[in-house]
Order: structure tokens, then sequence, then C-alpha cells
């Protein structure tokens, strides 16, 4: 399976990652690898197998709907990168 | 006091007989690993002047004849585990500054029945690495060779256990992260049933196959911690009540009469002879015991590689989205837009192997990609299941090495992901089907390098693994050395 520095760089945009030349370069001849070895899933007949995302062990979980005390908003805040007045602060987002 | 071999029993009974108090033992381990760490690596962060603090409210109790299963036992945990007020990096630039405001309910449940936590322990970052070579925080070593890698992603909680720098630790395994760095070091690695420890406050790598296990030096001991910290938890609806009040129960049962399937795929030529040899002595050991050990066949083993990148890579991908630099965590400083900072933020925090996993992830999810990969994965899942559910109609346990090889050395599978991704081949099958299974020292290979057995469980068969793996201990037992390494007696 060949895939392309195009490739790279469109899924690189999807996960919100920029990469360097050399890293494009070594992802796709690694990612190329390392899909061509998954590509032997395809010689399994899965026809009639539902997929399984999870265990299925439980139905369904319920909790009685109760309010509870969260986290202090401060304690929270405190790991914060950039904030102003109890919020978090982003960049500007709409001109 | 040798404090490299102490168990959580040797501590109780230390306590209970005032050879030592509690401060003094937390003591001597800071004094083991400020003598050993610096060639170890082990440990990512400490805390001192806490645990000094827990060992002495330890000792209260144990003076009042109180305490829990842990009392005043020192312990250390993967940071990967959140402990409030205490960095949790996941040894990750991404979270090298992160201060949690609350703390994992399994490092809650151990420091709830007495445990003295004494720091947090290196890991490949976000749990993604079977080297503990992908840590920002540097390469943890191996304490049989400091040459070679201790394993990953828990390779830190395995070589402090093995160095003698903790009694036991947690670590978590999410396609063999406990299991193959136990059998690298030499120590017991037990990966629990899925639902059986709450997740909750375990930073997520893949949600659906994530467990947190103990790391110790005896068997006995790893049915003391899950007792500690299984059971259900509110704040993890993957969390289950196991109806399993005591793991301890039983575990001196013996091996007679124990089903053992031995899948040929587990002993084929891509094992290395010495791994071979040391599993062929555990299927006469238990043969001599009085179990019945059988050849029988895991016709998928060969494809849960496969199936298991594709699923961790994509949950991971969805998971690690998280990290955009806006509520915690790092945040690059030069920044024209919000996607500019969301796009330099991801590509300055996180390192190679997390970026690798997140684009594997996101290719198999992205358009025209999903149903030809991750589909077909959950698909293989169901069939691996499937698979080992018909096995364990016959079979009590599934017995084969935990890793194809002994440890590694340093780098050398850098730069050839997919090679190190092999390693995984026998412990991903048991993360994708849910089961236990644990790894337990199982001898030398002929560099003088611990072999890892494992035994794979039915679901919620802990019980019967740890009794094989205990039964298997008395005929094999394994000694914690003051140089630093397990030694066979």
């Amino acid at each position: 399976m060949k895939i392309t520095e195009e490739t790279v760089e469109y899924v690189a945009g999807l996960a919100r990652l920029l990469l360097s030349a050399d890293e494009k370069k070594m992802m796709s001849d690694q990612m190329g690898d390392i899909l061509e070895y998954m590509d032997k899933l395809n010689s399994l007949d899965t026809r009639d197998i539902l997929p399984m995302e999870h265990l299925e062990r439980a139905s369904n979980v319920f909790r009685e709907d109760s309010v509870v005390k969260s986290f202090d908003r401060d304690k929270i805040l405190a790991n914060a990168p950039d904030k102003e007045e109890g919020a978090f602060k982003v960049p500007r987002i709409v001109d | 006091m040798e404090i490299a071999r102490l168990t959580i029993k040797d501590i109780s009974r230390m306590l209970r007989n005032r050879e030592a108090s509690a401060v003094e033992i937390t003591n001597g381990f800071y004094e083991r690993i400020e003598s050993t760490d610096a060639k170890i690596g082990a440990y990512i962060s400490l805390c001192r002047e806490k645990a000094l603090e827990d060992a002495a409210n330890a000792q209260k109790k144990a003076d009042a004849g109180e305490g829990g299963l842990l009392n005043g036992v020192p312990a250390a945990v993967k940071d990967n585990m959140c402990t409030e007020g205490m960095a949790t990096t996941c040894a990750s630039r991404m979270l090298e500054n992160f201060i949690p405001p609350y703390t994992a309910t399994a490092v809650e449940k151990i420091k709830a029945e007495g445990a003295v936590l004494l720091g947090k322990l290196n890991l490949d970052e976000f749990a993604m690495g079977s080297s503990t070579g992908n840590s920002y925080f540097g390469q943890t070593k191996n304490p049989w060779d400091e040459r070679r890698v201790p394993g990953g992603s828990s390779g830190g909680s395995a070589a402090a256990v093995a160095s003698g720098q903790a009694v036991f630790a947690l670590g978590s395994d999410t396609g063999g992260s406990i299991r193959q760095p136990a059998a690298f070091c030499g120590v017991v690695g037990l990966k629990p049933t899925y639902g059986t420890v709450s997740r909750h406050g375990l930073v997520a790598f893949a949600s659906s196959l994530d467990q947190i296990g103990p790391l110790t030096k005896t068997v006995e001991d790893s049915a003391i911690v899950l007792n500690a910290i299984s059971g259900r938890d509110q704040r993890d609806s993957t969390s289950m009540e196991t109806g399993i009040p005591d793991y301890t129960e039983g575990i001196d049962g013996g091996a007679r009469g124990l089903m053992i399937g031995v899948p040929s795929q587990y002993l084929s030529d891509g094992v290395s002879p010495g791994v071979r040899k040391q599993i062929g002595e555990a299927i006469k050991a238990y043969e001599k015991m009085g179990a019945v050990c059988e050849e029988t066949s895991i016709e998928l083993a060969d494809y849960a590689i496969a199936a298991y990148y594709i699923i961790s890579s994509a949950e991971a991908s969805s998971n690690l989205a998280r990290y955009d630099g806006i509520k915690y965590g790092y945040r690059s400083s030069g920044y024209a837009n919000l996607t500019d900072l969301y796009n330099k933020t991801r590509s300055e925090g996180f390192g190679s192997e997390a970026k690798r996993r997140i684009m594997l992830g996101t290719y198999v999810l992205s358009s025209g990609y999903y149903d030809a990969y991750y589909k077909k994965a959950l698909r293989v899942r169901r069939l691996i299941k499937n698979e080992f559910d018909a096995l364990f109609k016959k079979y009590d346990l599934i017995l084969g090495p935990t890793a194809p090889t002994t440890a590694f050395r340093i780098g050398e599978k850098e730069g050839n992901p997919l090679e190190m991704y092999m390693g995984d081949v026998f412990t991903v099958s048991v993360n994708i089907a849910g089961l236990p299974a644990i790894s337990i020292p199982c001898g030398l290979d002929e560099n003088n390098l611990p072999v890892g057995m494992q035994l794979i469980g039915k679901a919620f068969g802990e019980r019967t693994i740890l009794r094989a793996a205990k039964a298997f201990e008395m005929e094999f037992p394994f000694l914690i050395s003051e140089e630093g390494g397990r030694h066979g007696l």
C-alpha cells in the first residue's frame, strides 16, 4: 500500500498536526508499511459478522439523577494556559 | 532489612510485630530509590514529604490495630493515573505541567487501604509503546541489564518493582503494557478482565481496551492489590461488580486437574529459542503438578496485531483530540489564529509515536477507509473473541510466552515501528477479547534475562489464573536481589 505525502498532508490536516518535510516522508513510508500489513485482514471472510465496538456485557447503566457538587471553577482554571474573568481564553474566532 | 525483597505480606508482618515503623520503611524505600534510580530512571516524580505523612498515619492505624490490606505499604503508580495536586504527565510534553484536580479511582482505592504513594512512574508517552523509550523524560533501563529496555508501556512500573524501589506498582494495559514489561523485568503483572477496575482518572488511550492492574513481586501480592482496586465505580460506566469478594480465595489450591491449552502458534519459529525452552519447562512443571497440558490452535493469532493497531489507533486519535491547548496542558507560544494554535500546540506537544498513532487512527476512521479498515477490524475483533470463547469451553487456561523474546537492546527497534508492534503478538488479543491474563517469571534465557509466561483465563476467571500462577511460583521461585534484578534460586 502506497501512502503518498499528499495523503499524509491531508490526514495531518484532519488531525490538526503540522508535519515537517522529514516527518511527512517518514510518515508516508511507515504508514504505508503498517497499512500494507493491516491489509492481511482482507483474507478473512467477515461477511456475516457484526462489528464489535465494545464487550457488550452491560446493556445500560443507570444512576440516581441527583445534583452533586461539581469541581470548583478556580481549580479547573488553574491548569488553563490562558484565562480571563473566570473563563478559558482563546484567540478571536469571529472577525 | 532487605528493602528490595519486601512483599506486601512482609510489610504487614513487620508492622504487626513492630520490627520497623511505617516511616522507617518508607524512608528505606526512598534511600533505595536514591541509590538506584540514577541508573534505572523508573520515576518521573517523587512525593517524599506527603509519603512520610501518609506513613505516619499508617503507623497510627497499625498501632490501633486498624488499617487496610495495604496499610503502610510503599507503592508507586504509572504517571498516566491522575493524582490530585501532583503532576500527571503521561510522559508527554503535552501534560508536563498538568496538575489534576482529582485522583483516579484505582489510586484512591490503594490509598484508602493505607498504601503510601512514593511517586509516579515512567511510561511510553500516553502508554503508546513497548520499550518506555517514547518518554519525554527519557528512557527507563532494565534493572537486569541497563543496556536493555524494561519493556513498555508500564516500563517504569516494572523496573521499580524489579529493582525494589516500590513494593508494588500500578500499571495500565491496552495491548500488553503491564504484562510485557513484567516479563522483561522478571516480575508478576496482571491485566484484569475489562471492567474489573475503574478507568476513572486513567488518562484514556484506547477506552475499549485499557485496563489498570498490579505489578508485584509475588502472585499473592497481585491478588491482594486486585482486592483493593477492583469493583464497580459510578464514575466509569464500563466498570462492573465482579461478584468476587476476595481474589486470594483458593489461591493455594494447586494446579491439579486444570485443563491448559497451549496454542502451537504461541511456540512458533518466531519465538526465540531461550523463551521456547523455558515455556517448555513450564509445561513440564504443570504436568508434574497434575495439570493437563494439551497442544491446541488459535487460528486467528496471526491477525490480532493488525486488528489491534487499527482499533487502538482509531480510539487513540479520538481520545487525543482533546489536547488542543485550551483547557489544560501545553500551548504553543506563537500562533496566528485558533487553527494555528491547535496545529502548533499538537505538533510541538506530542512525540513521534503519539503522532504516528494519531495519523494511523485518523486515516482508518477517515471517509473512504472507515469500512475497509476500522469496521473490518471490529468484525475481526468479534471473530477473535468467538475463538477464545470456543477454546474456553474446553480449557481453563491458555498458556504461552508473554513476548516472543526477552528484553531487547535500547534503540534496537527505533525507526521500525512495525517491528516494535510485532512484539505484542501474544498480548494484544487478550485486550481485544477483554480477558484477564497474567505474566509470571519463568526462569532465565541464555543471556540471563527473565522470560515471562502468560496465562490467559476466561472473563472474570482471575482466581483460576492466580491459583495456577501461585502453584507455578512455588515450583519456580524467584527472589529480588539487593543488586537490583530478580534472580532464580
